[in-house]
């Protein structure tokens, strides 16, 4: 009989509590969103004069030239897309090559769980470091496998083209690996996490039908952890558009259009990041467009991989 | 080569059952530092069912995963002792466990349907096995069905995901799914737990069409369910098999005072 007194009573103050810990939930959450409105708020708002005057010719022109205000950000939307893109090509098969080598029990569970730490803090490493070790390292690298890479390939159809001369070290190429490193935690977080959830009477019901463990992780663990894994990789292609301080610091930041991934390029990040600080008159509103033009684009690609990753626990849910 | 084949194909079909199909001989069986099975001995009949009771952690779902070497992915096992099948020891270095597990189907506590088509289902272990020819799989696909009691009612939906099924129809779909291989040996631990009565009785009525062609050997906790389809039922407690007997004879008239006490209700 106590316990239920003592529970009603406790119910009684636990009653009184909620309305100001409601409002300050309540206040905090309006707060956020309203941040976000209020950053396309503004952002729109400043760039109202260069949308009036360029509209979507903006996204198809290809000439940025400050001095006599013609602004047109096709380079660097098609660089963004181009650097995030072959980020995740060289990514997603690593992170998933060790998201699987972390699900399984190839490794004793102290190893396994410092690789994993260890993938994971790749994460915490500021994107200006990212940049300096790729302007140390990724460079000069690069720029020796361009020499080789100009010479070998000459009069080859496609990879003629990707890799013409002349080789630069500050690079599409140079960008788009620090950028693959950058998002390999990510693909290999989520990608593990997914794999992990599969439930164990799935790999049982593989192995009891004699399959081997390559059978049961290629036909049963992967397709079942798909969703996830694609989840991953949108966010990670998401995570990649964004980053700014280091594929600014590498990647040679021309407004060139060029087919090769051995000359420089730009992205709209980096677009940002260089020019604000100098510009003014429509050269601001027209960086404001391009500012606007980077958000739809990567706040799209994010909600695409919130719902897929959505779809996912629903279906995992479907199997337990 | 073809008469050669069939030869080797046919005594196994038409000889006379074996009454020690799955034979254990002193089999003891141990998680780390904790033995789960002392001494067993048990002659497993061929094409009958055979059923396993005992309370929770008497080791029969242990000796149970034994069979097709289940219990080979926890670390840290070991056993004593020999379990052979049709004469073979399933512990032979030169025995292939991929081969053993094939020759063995197994359905579980829970249905496991891959998150795949009803029809990729019953084909996996052929596709794992380098099967692709088109006519082979759909054959399969109906013979496993039909076999299972499922055809009927997806035949025209075998190609829509098996988590689109029932939680009856799921199991049945992993039964046609165990025996689309035609293993000899089929393991059932606690097929029905997870299902309502209606499916209970339809997974039930198929055990008893099933066993025309495979040997059954099933884990469960319902012991109705061990008198209504089981020809043998085997008591075990505490790592111990206690008592092994024609089902009839265990349900009406025990030798041990343990069996009796467990089948009555006394414990377990």
């Amino acid at each position: 009989m106590t316990t239920r007194i003592q529970a009603q009573g406790g119910l009684k103050v636990f009653r009184r509590g909620p309305d100001l810990f409601r409002i300050l939930c309540g206040v905090a959450s309006v707060l956020t969103v309203a941040t976000l409105a209020w950053m396309v708020f503004e952002i729109t708002h400043q760039s109202l004069p260069a949308i009036h005057k360029f509209g979507f010719g903006f996204i198809t022109d290809g000439r940025w030239v400050p001095n006599r205000d013609a602004f047109g950000i096709l380079p660097f939307l098609v660089g963004t897309s181009v650097s995030a893109f072959i980020a995740i090509l060289f990514a997603l098969p690593l992170g998933l090559a060790v998201a699987i080598f972390l699900s399984e029990d190839f490794l004793a569970p102290p190893i396994r769980q410092f690789i994993r730490f260890t993938v994971e803090m790749l994460a915490a490493i500021p994107s200006v470091v990212y940049g300096l070790w790729g302007i140390f390292v990724v460079i000069p690298l690069v720029k020796i496998f361009g020499q080789w890479a100009v010479v070998t390939f000459k009069g080859v159809p496609i990879l003629g083209t990707l890799f013409a001369p002349p080789a630069y070290g500050n690079s599409m190429l140079t960008a788009s690996l620090v950028l693959a490193l950058m998002i390999l935690p990510t693909i290999t977080a989520i990608s593990r996490a997914a794999l992990v959830a599969v439930p164990a009477t799935l790999r049982e019901g593989s192995y009891a039908l004699g399959a081997t463990r390559w059978e049961t992780i290629l036909g049963v663990l992967l397709p079942t952890a798909a969703p996830g894994i694609v989840a991953a990789t949108i966010l990670a292609l998401g995570r990649a558009m964004g980053e700014t301080m280091a594929v600014a610091m590498l990647i040679g930041n021309s407004s060139r259009l060029t087919s090769s991934l051995l000359s420089p390029a730009g992205t709209l990040a980096g677009l940002l990041a260089n020019q604000f600080g100098e510009a003014d008159g429509l050269q601001i509103n027209s960086l404001m467009y391009a500012a606007l033009v980077l958000m739809a684009l990567t706040l799209l690609v994010n909600v695409l991989g919130e719902a897929v990753l959505r779809y996912t626990q629903r279906q995992t849910a479907g199997i337990r | 080569m073809e008469p050669s084949t069939a030869s080797a194909a046919s005594p196994t079909e038409s000889a006379e059952p074996r009454a020690d199909f799955l034979k254990v001989t002193q089999f003891n069986f141990h998680y780390g530092k904790k033995q789960a099975l002392f001494d067993v001995n048990l002659d497993i009949p061929q094409r009958q069912v055979t059923a396993f009771i005992g309370p929770s952690g008497c080791g029969k779902s242990t000796l149970l995963r034994n069979f097709n070497r289940m219990n080979d992915l926890i670390d840290g096992v070991r056993h004593e002792g020999n379990i052979t099948i049709n004469g073979h020891s399933i512990f032979d270095p030169k025995i292939e466990i991929i081969a053993l597990r094939r020759s063995i189907g197994m359905v579980f506590q829970k249905s496991n349907p891959f998150p795949k088509s009803i029809y990729e289902n019953i084909v996996y272990s052929l596709r794992i096995a380098g099967q692709n020819n088109r006519r082979v799989l759909d054959e399969t696909v109906e013979r496993s069905l039909q076999g299972a009691a499922l055809w009927e009612e997806v035949k025209d939906r075998l190609h829509d995901s098996a988590l689109s099924l029932s939680g009856g129809q799921m199991q049945r779909l992993c039964i046609a799914r165990a025996i689309a291989n035609r293993p000899e040996v089929l393991l059932m631990d606690e097929p029905c737990s997870a299902l309502d009565p209606i499916a209970t009785a339809k997974v039930e009525e198929l055990i008893h069409e099933l066993k025309k062609e495979f040997t059954i050997v099933i884990v469960t906790h319902n012991m109705q369910q061990a008198t209504r389809c089981s020809d043998l039922t085997a008591f075990f407690y505490l790592g111990k098999l206690i008592e092994f007997d024609r089902t009839q004879k265990i349900f009406s008239n025990p030798a041990q005072k343990q069996t009796e006490d467990y089948i009555t209700g006394r414990f377990g």
